[in-house]
């Protein structure tokens, strides 16, 4: 009886060492993962940063009016030629 | 014969042998447990800590320096990752090709390289900072012992100079150096974090052990400017002091209803992206930090004290021939003498002697009252860095000859900034609104420094001003109605007035029937030949109103016909300066 008790309890000492060996390679493996989507995240926010200076970089209004005045010969409507329409009353 | 006794021989030995013996083996024991408590428990801190060095790092975690966005979240600076050359001297193994090849790629010389890998006691050199990532990953490729990349920030502003003068920049080290930069750097810095955690043999990160200090990023920081408008203002700033080819300019756009400061341009300006040696005269942002005397755009703040004591009305009469006046030793004089002009036309005309006789109508105090309410003489507390408060002596020792003068904006000096902070009471029907630079989240708490008549009329004489008849009819803006109030002043030089250097400048706002925006315009020491207010800084105001207005989405109050110029037979009307 004692010796079938002991033989149970030895295969749960060794089911709970493997299983502590798995998960904790288990864990490693995820950290790893974790780590380099971290390192992702982290640089895609960097790459955020400069596809928004690049943006900004494109669109400065100087250019933006360059563009538009001397390519697309575009102008501001004059005065004589700008018709206001009567807002309804709120 | 007797079986031969086995030849037992007794071997008698000592006893203290054994006991000898036994002493030794308890004596090694002891020893061994001496030593064993001496490792677990003595010395026990100093080995852990060795063991753990073996595998546990300590890593520093940077933090970014939080962008700078303007009103409408376009960002203004943003840091991003660049990596810098260094080696460490004292375990560097290069051959002389691999210095000249380094070398060529940092885009030095072989000495220079040389000289800075001399040092064999350091650990730690820079060899070229802030590369292009490109440029840094070929230098790794030569794969020279002893010489790594290190992970930099640069901060790099898209809006270039047109923002430079609000923004300023950072050092090398991505410390703010000038202006929002500094005065906000504890905020946008962010603090730097570390953790530690547990490395494999290959130096692979296989476990985090404690965060020991968790790292702050730097908050963004929204200002209250709107990129439109300033480039708009810097734009017409340019052509303005091109034109009259003028030292320098300024322009502030405020909110008229909330503070905000919605543009804040200056000229001459500079690039915060080339680093390098920064010209004091360029970066400073005189819109803020300078001084000048306002001259005739203070008329309007002596008129609404008269005003606001009851003194006169605004169509009382006030006799301004033969156009001087003298006050003590000293004469006040109107270039363009008129004769007798009502309060109203004192301003329209810009009249020295109308406004004059108002101050001295006065008792001093009331009149440093107004000018101390609307802000003169104390900073503005705009959030910007050194930002100076004028000069407002006090009433007391003021002399009728100073107190006249003051009247006209004389005496007296204020920055650009204050000067359109100051007009807000005319917009606001007679409340000072609190000027900021950051974006405003509560309704600010205006003070009240006039009543609202007295605001009301004031106004009403500012929109006669830049009507035919007045200083400033090229201040005018088809579409909507303006009102504003130019001023010349000649410049200090040394002990007096400058001969032929003078200051023009118009501060104005629009539209009348319900003001959104205060402009004040500044033109420093225009040399082509024209100077007054009117023809210098009043068309400034009036291509950025129209724009800003019409940016804004503000509804035209005013029909859409050309605006009216004084016919070129008619003689404009000359402020005094």
């Amino acid at each position: 009886m004692m010796a079938r008790v002991n033989l149970l309890l030895l295969a749960t000492l060794i089911g709970c060492a493997l299983a502590l060996v798995t998960s904790q390679h288990q864990a490693r493996r995820l950290f790893v993962e974790l780590q380099r989507e971290q390192e992702r995240a982290k640089q895609l926010e960097v790459e955020w940063g400069q596809l928004q200076l690049e943006q900004r970089t494109w669109a400065m209004h100087g250019r933006v009016e360059k563009i538009a005045t001397e390519q697309l010969h575009m102008r501001v409507a004059p005065a004589s030629r700008v018709e206001v329409v009567p807002g309804a009353k709120p | 014969m007797s079986a031969t006794a086995p030849a037992r021989v007794a071997l008698r030995l000592p006893a203290w042998r054994a006991r000898l013996l036994l002493l030794v083996l308890l004596a090694w024991f002891a020893a061994l447990a001496g030593r064993a408590f001496y490792l677990q428990r003595l010395h026990d801190d100093f080995l852990q800590q060795k063991g753990e060095s073996r595998y546990s790092r300590v890593i520093e975690l940077s933090a970014t320096r939080g962008m700078i966005v303007d009103r409408n979240k376009e960002p203004l600076a943003i840091s991003t990752p660049v990596e810098s050359v260094a080696a460490s001297p004292a375990d560097i193994q290069i051959t002389p090709e691999q210095t000249a090849r380094l070398a060529q790629l940092l885009a030095t010389s072989a000495g220079e390289v040389q000289r800075k890998l001399a040092d064999t006691r350091r650990e730690f050199v820079y060899l070229k900072r802030q590369l292009p990532p490109e440029q840094a990953a070929s230098v790794v490729q030569l794969g020279i012992k002893g010489v790594f990349l290190q992970r930099e920030y640069r901060r790099y502003y898209p809006a270039g100079d047109v923002m430079a003068h609000v923004i300023g920049f950072t050092d090398i080290n991505d410390r703010g150096q000038e202006a929002l930069e500094l005065a906000f750097d504890d905020t946008l810095a962010g603090r730097p974090g570390s953790r530690r955690v547990i490395k494999d043999r290959l130096g692979h990160i296989i476990e985090d052990v404690e965060s020991i200090q968790r790292p702050e990023n730097g908050a963004t920081l929204a200002l209250a400017l709107d990129t439109r408008l300033q480039y708009l203002s810097s734009r017409e700033l340019r052509k303005a002091v091109a034109e009259h080819r003028a030292s320098a300019g300024g322009i502030v756009v405020l909110d008229a209803t909330s503070g905000e400061i919605l543009a804040m341009a200056n000229l001459p300006s500079y690039n915060p992206n080339n680093r390098g040696h920064f010209d004091p005269r360029r970066t400073r942002n005189r819109t803020a930090t300078d001084l000048f005397e306002p001259g005739s755009t203070l008329k309007p703040f002596t008129a609404a004290a008269a005003l606001e004591a009851g003194a006169v009305r605004p169509e009382s009469m006030i006799q301004t021939a033969p156009g001087q006046m003298t006050i003590g030793k000293r004469t006040i004089h109107d270039a363009h003498p008129q004769g007798m002009l009502t309060v109203a036309e004192v301003i329209q005309k810009s009249s020295n002697v109308g406004a004059a006789k108002l101050a001295l109508a006065l008792p001093a105090e009331t009149l440093w009252k107004l000018f101390s309410g609307v802000g003169f003489g104390a900073p503005p507390e705009s959030g910007f860095p050194g930002e100076v408060s004028g000069r407002l002596r006090a009433h007391k020792s003021w002399r009728p000859i100073e107190q006249a003068t003051m009247s006209y904006g004389h005496g007296i000096s204020v920055s650009l900034l204050q000067l359109a902070r100051a007009y807000t009471i005319f917009a606001t029907d007679g409340t000072l609104q609190p000027v900021t630079l950051i974006k405003r989240t509560a309704p600010p708490q205006p003070t009240r420094v006039v009543s609202a008549e007295t605001a009301r009329a004031v106004r009403a004489m500012l929109e006669l001003a830049v009507q035919p008849g007045g200083t400033a009819p090229r201040a005018q803006v088809a579409g909507y109605r303006v009102a504003g109030k130019t001023g010349t002043a000649r410049k200090i030089e040394g002990k007096g007035y400058a001969a032929n250097k003078y200051v023009s400048a118009f501060v104005g706002f629009a539209p009348v029937s319900a003001p959104r925006l205060v402009i004040a315009v500044m033109i420093d020491e225009p040399t082509a030949g024209q100077y007054y207010g009117g023809a210098v800084a009043a068309p400034v105001f009036s291509r950025v109103a129209a724009e800003a207005l019409r940016l804004l989405g503000v509804a035209p109050d005013a029909p859409i016909t050309q605006v009216q110029l004084p016919s070129p037979a008619v003689p404009e009307i000359r402020e005094e300066v």
